[in-house]
């Protein structure tokens, strides 16, 4: 058996959703892009000239939610499935633009530069429980202009996993599609099996912002997966009640499939976010707080009502440093991820806000997630008899009696998850013969480690040679004539 | 060495790594139908596997049961082999004979029945008292069975002290250097083995059979 967990009873949601066609009434949707209202009003929907505010009539909602795919995939660099969105799948990805990165030596935040992201995207690649690259940190080393499209770049150079990623606004969304499409070898080949999906964020409360609607109105065209990330703010851009933000969240959900669907029907949209209460003392968003994980859990499970896929932002801290309170946040909020069948929950390896990454957390991090894997495994019943069958004849009743048995050696691998060397188990003498380290000393050996087993992935010359010069010549239009230097990652 | 009698060897390794009893006695039999010295099919053939898998353990890419395993399928393997041995009269050289014993007061057992197993695997001649012993009976035990060496067990800080009880014992009655004590457990130390005068300790259980190897004179 699976377990589940679920915050919210039918009946509530029920009235969620009944609420939420209310708010797309009234007080409506404000929508800030031209071409969105265009779409909309071409439905016959009431939009006022002069705030923008669009009244969406549950119809048109629904009509939406007919034609929106239930189920689709992310593909790794060679074809392969390796991302299912849709049903109770589970799978992490690192946090997206941080804008600083931790020092693992003088644990300043430094802000974050072309090699920052090479070396998150360098460990998150031989982490088996990231399922995904995110475009992980902001390179302030390139001009604001390319910085979107220069984060893709150097993920789709270092990479063969499936990238979750992002663009702040319309002009770089259409050069990210481009570059996919370049990558691919043709449009057709982007959509048919997408290496890529997009997060594009609504503005709290109630508001579709002309870069937020348009990129969605392009990713939808392009048929590249668009993958909603709602931040409301519970107390501050949305009520204070769990229940009045998570229907806030629903309506905007909800605005955005429409616009996404009547722009290309059928096109894969995720329903996401990265809810959070509004901290009151410090007027902070606390991603590490336990309201924060049971907004999303209880989204959800709305968007699960819907048949929808799912992404959250869990596993993170709000902490500046990699110690115990952002093991202890990061590890509980990605189990409730896990137990709430999230698809992909994004987050891990960051500090402070969502604002600062880290190598070193995100190995940590990984054992967490291994954790919650291992939990949503569930107990399982392997053998036919459950204990009697373990009592033959050589039971001589000393503890070391099931160790010689054969089924020991054949199951103990699916009954255990076997952490890496960042989870310390030994006695205290090997701990300290290792140097007396703790789990942030640990994270720094495991981080050199697969820095220095790092391999880059073997792409095409010629599918090299179009992404380089794609954005060679973004840069160039940028004002500058050369990207960074970088390292030929062996 | 031909082909198929490399191969034989090989399987033999093999069939320790996987910790399969089943096909090492099968292997084992089939090695005294081919006339192979029974000595040779141990050392070239067995111990190989067993040797490989304690390097494993030790590099921690092998887990305990795997360890466990290949020690019984080791033992199972060589219950084969022993009468040929003594049939041809070369009875198999034995690395040396070991008592194995929890202190009396402590009733913890699970790494002394792994030293045990892993002794056994790597050719001492072994036997486990099992727990709960009381010094003089653990020193009649290995003067009866002419032991040189005496494992001593004690996971609890109180019943550790037992150690140096037994070893002050065998000091009296002058039994050592003629039989020497290794001590482990949880809270055994290698300060604390040098206080007691202790004649080694060891981690775990591969350690314990290099040590043990040292203390017998043949590492």
């Amino acid at each position: 058996m699976r377990p589940k967990l679920t915050l919210l009873s039918d009946e509530i949601i029920a009235r969620i959703l009944a609420e939420a066609y209310e708010l797309l009434l009234r007080p409506g949707i404000k929508i800030q892009n031209e071409e969105a209202r265009d779409l909309l009003r071409r439905e016959g929907v009431a939009i006022n000239p002069e705030t923008h505010v669009a009244q969406i009539p549950a119809s048109l909602v629904q009509r939406a939610l007919e034609s929106v795919p239930r189920e689709f995939f992310l593909y790794d660099l060679h074809g392969n499935p390796a991302v299912q969105y849709g049903g109770d799948a589970v799978h992490f990805d690192p946090g997206s633009s941080g804008i600083t990165m931790l020092n693992p030596e003088t644990l300043e935040h430094e802000t974050t530069e072309t090699e920052h992201l090479i070396r998150l995207l360098k460990v998150a690649e031989q982490i088996p429980q990231y399922d995904a690259q995110s475009t992980a940190v902001i390179c302030h080393d390139v001009p604001k202009e390319i910085q979107d499209s220069y984060r893709l770049y150097l993920a789709l150079l270092y990479s063969k996993k499936p990238i979750v990623t992002g663009a702040f606004t319309n002009q770089t969304v259409r050069e990210m599609i481009e570059m996919l499409a370049l990558f691919a070898g043709s449009p057709e080949a982007a959509r048919e099996k997408p290496r890529a999906i997009f997060d594009v964020c609504p503005a709290p409360p109630l508001i579709w912002s002309n870069f937020g609607a348009g990129n969605l109105i392009q990713l939808a065209r392009s048929g590249i997966p668009a993958e909603i990330v709602s931040v409301p703010l519970a107390g501050a851009a949305s009520p204070v009640t769990m229940l009045g933000t998570v229907t806030q969240h629903t309506a905007e959900c909800l605005a955005g499939i429409t616009i996404h669907q009547l722009a290309q029907p059928g096109s894969p949209i995720v329903w996401g976010g990265a809810a959070a209460i509004f901290d009151m003392k410090k007027g902070a968003t606390p991603m590490g707080a336990i309201e924060t994980a049971m907004l999303d859990c209880s989204y959800a499970q709305v968007a699960k009502t819907l048949g929808m896929p799912t992404h959250t932002y869990l596993g993170a801290t709000d902490s500046k440093l990699v110690d115990a309170q952002a093991g202890l946040e990061s590890g509980i909020t990605a189990m409730v991820g896990a137990l709430s069948g999230i698809n992909m929950i994004s987050g891990s390896g960051m500090l402070d806000f969502l604002a600062c990454h880290s190598a070193e957390k995100l190995v940590i991090d990984a054992e967490g997630i291994a954790m919650a894997k291992r939990m949503i495994g569930g107990v399982k019943q392997h053998t036919d008899t459950l204990a009697t069958g373990f009592y033959d004849d050589k039971i001589n009743f000393k503890g070391g009696d099931f160790l010689k048995q054969k089924i020991t050696m054949q199951l103990f691998r699916e009954e255990q998850h076997l952490p890496s060397d960042v989870i310390d188990r030994n006695s205290t003498r090997q701990w300290k013969a290792s140097g007396s380290l703790d789990a942030f000393g640990r994270a720094k050996l495991r981080v050199k480690e697969l820095l220095a087993s790092y391999r880059r992935p073997e792409l095409d010359s010629d599918q090299m040679a179009r992404l380089h010069s794609y954005m060679l010549d973004l840069a160039k239009k940028a004002g500058v004539e050369e990207l960074p230097r970088l390292d030929d990652g062996k | 060495m031909s082909d198929e009698l490399e191969k034989l060897y090989k399987d033999m390794a093999q069939s320790i790594i996987d910790g399969d009893s089943d096909v090492s006695v099968e292997l084992a039999k089939k090695s005294i139908e081919l006339n192979i010295p029974p000595l040779d099919a141990i050392t070239k053939g067995f111990v190989v596997g067993v040797n490989y898998i304690g390097d494993q353990f030790g590099a921690g890419e092998a887990f305990l049961p795997e360890l466990v395993m290949a020690g019984e399928a080791m033992k199972a393997a060589v219950a084969v082999l022993e009468p040929e041995l003594l049939k041809l009269g070369s009875a198999r050289e034995t690395m040396g004979r070991v008592v194995l014993a929890t202190v009396e007061g402590d009733i913890h057992e699970i790494g002394k029945t792994l030293v045990g197993t892993m002794l056994s695997a790597s050719g001492f001649e072994v036997t486990d008292m099992g727990v709960d012993q009381p010094a003089e009976k653990i020193i009649g035990k290995a003067l009866e069975i002419d032991a040189q060496l005496i494992g001593l067990s004690a996971l609890l800080t109180t019943t550790m002290v037992r150690q140096r009880e037994l070893i002050e014992e065998m000091d009296k009655e002058n039994l050592r250097p003629r039989i020497k004590v290794m001590v482990g457990g949880a809270p055994i130390t290698r300060d604390w083995a040098t206080k007691i005068n202790a004649d080694g300790t060891s981690e775990d259980a591969v350690g314990a059979v290099q040590l043990a190897k040292r203390l017998v004179g043949k590492a």
